[in-house]
């Protein structure tokens, strides 16, 4: 077994970890914090059903976000759902044999990584040329949009220019997952990519990637407006009800 | 009396986005409460020594006393979909008066104290430490948001800057700077039992005198009871009623009202 293999072996080992381990903790956190008011922003859903409606449009449609700004709608959208396509056909490298719905997806899967690009590119040309945006725009914003940009070039740099030997990638991914580890072919390409996927799971738990949690947690979007018919207390506020 | 020269901007049918205008509302900040009406309600008189220390650890408090500040520092991710909602910032052009921007005030202080990422590398996402400057911008800015909660109906995470100014307020009241207009108000209603300072006897003396004034206009025993312990109604009055015209009409007309109910 080759040094390069198990440097990264090691290295997704840890992303992973990092990943899993906290965003966990970071969840536990918001679930563990009160939230003593009541502030869902209305017209606000009063049953609970409505409340599941009402997170499923946000992260299916991002709702909030196309009253807000068409533009950065259209960007963000493109590349989230382009991701969540990428993400999908990826899965091919995880799974033997294939979920045929994985297989369903492999042709959407190529034209989502364009998709991918465009969106990013769209959101960075609002970063850089929008007045307000560029003002609240802070050096990891940047950041994150070129790591994502250049995850999303050298995977289509790999399918469309220079290829790697993917049977041999798969070998190495299910071998991560068997704890029985198999050479990584020494692409530069392949190994740019996998490197940057892993910077990616490494600073989603410390960094504004947890929008994606925390949108579930968000008490805007996800209370009931009952505040007529339920009496909402925390347990740090009750104290004060007493007297 | 020759009126100001204003200048009114045309209303088209879309509104107009105003360019940056950097520190164009710096100026605007309200008056500091004095340390006697501070501590009237239980806050330090002024900021001492040691003040950023006891910030940071208010902040850490209401970070673990309110979901919404801990999720809401950590989600924003600059997207800009606020920016152009906030009636503050469309009206001024002060760009920390996009609501992004003004969440961004705490959101450096919190990432610089109790993130990875803020205490190792404050520069690249943009944390701060808490100065004087810094907070001399809370001042400002955090008193300059009506928390409306505009921002937060087109926030994609549904981050509501109203939560992070009451916070910030809160951490600014709890080192000893105050509102005072606020604070010298909370004291009132926590001595006197109402936010004008009318003492007990001369609001009694009020009421007595519209009893008097109406009997004598209608004839009537219209009455103005304060207080009454057991009563079937509470009605609590705008406090312009007790002392202005033509406020005090309305007081007169709810009386009336409650007489011809018969309550």
């Amino acid at each position: 077994m080759n040094a390069l293999t198990i440097a990264y072996a090691a290295l997704f080992y840890l992303a992973t970890a990092v990943l899993v381990v906290g965003v966990a903790l970071k969840v536990r956190r918001y679930a563990g914090t009160p939230a003593p008011l009541k502030i869902p922003t209305t017209p606000a859903p009063t049953s609970t059903a409505g409340v599941a409606l009402r997170l499923t449009r946000e992260v299916v449609f991002f709702e909030s976000l196309f009253k807000a700004s068409k533009w950065t709608w259209v960007f963000g959208w493109l590349f989230h759902a382009a991701l969540l396509l990428v993400l999908l056909r990826h899965l091919r490298y995880f799974q033997q044999p294939v979920w045929t719905p994985i297989v369903w997806v492999q042709a959407f899967g190529i034209y989502a990584g364009f998709a991918m690009v465009i969106g990013l590119a769209g959101l960075w040309a609002r970063r850089r040329w929008v007045d307000r945006v560029r003002y609240i725009s802070t050096p990891s914003d940047h950041l994150h949009l070129a790591l994502l940009l250049a995850i999303g070039l050298t995977g289509l740099g790999m399918r469309f220019v220079a290829p790697t030997d993917i049977v041999a990638v798969k070998a190495f991914m299910l071998g991560l997952m068997r704890l029985d580890l198999q050479p990584l072919p020494a692409d530069p390409l392949l190994l740019l990519h996998l490197a940057l996927v892993a910077l990616l799971m490494l600073i989603f738990p410390i960094s504004k990637l947890m929008h994606a949690p925390g949108l579930f947690f968000s008490p805007t979007r996800n209370q009931r407006d009952n505040s007529r018919e339920v009496r909402h207390l925390a347990a740090w506020a009750s104290v004060y009800d007493k007297k | 009396m020759a009126s100001a020269p204003f200048t009114t901007p045309k209303l088209g049918p879309y509104p107009v986005i105003p360019l940056l205008a950097v520190g164009a509302m710096a100026h605007s900040k309200p008056f500091v409460a004095s340390p006697k009406i501070q501590e009237a309600l239980g806050f330090p008189g002024e900021l001492t020594e040691g003040w950023e220390q006891r910030a940071v650890g208010k902040m850490g408090e209401l970070l673990g006393k309110y979901r919404s500040l801990q999720v809401y520092m950590d989600s924003c991710v600059h997207c800009g979909a606020c920016s152009d909602k906030c009636h503050y910032f469309l009206g001024t052009g002060d760009p920390k008066n996009m609501p992004v921007a003004r969440q961004d005030l705490m959101r450096g202080v919190y990432r610089r104290y109790f993130t990875f990422a803020g205490k190792h590398f404050p520069r690249l996402v943009g944390a701060t430490d808490l100065t004087r400057e810094v907070l001399d911008d809370w001042w400002s800015y955090y008193n300059q948001c009506s928390e409306c909660r505009r921002c937060s109906v087109f926030c994609p995470y549904g981050i509501d800057t109203a939560e992070v100014t009451m916070a910030a307020r809160e951490i600014m009241d709890s080192v000893g700077l105050g509102q005072k207009y606020a604070n010298e108000i909370i004291g009132k209603v926590h001595r006197l039992g109402n936010n004008l300072g009318i003492p007990e006897p001369a609001l009694a003396d009020t009421l007595l005198g519209l009893e008097e004034d109406t009997r004598e206009e209608t004839g009537l025993d219209v009455r103005f009871p304060l207080d009454v312990e057991g009563a079937e109604v509470l009605l609590v009055t705008p406090s312009a009623d007790f002392f202005s015209e033509p406020h005090v009409e309305s007081l007169i007309g709810y009386a009336k009202v409650f007489h011809a109910a018969g309550i």
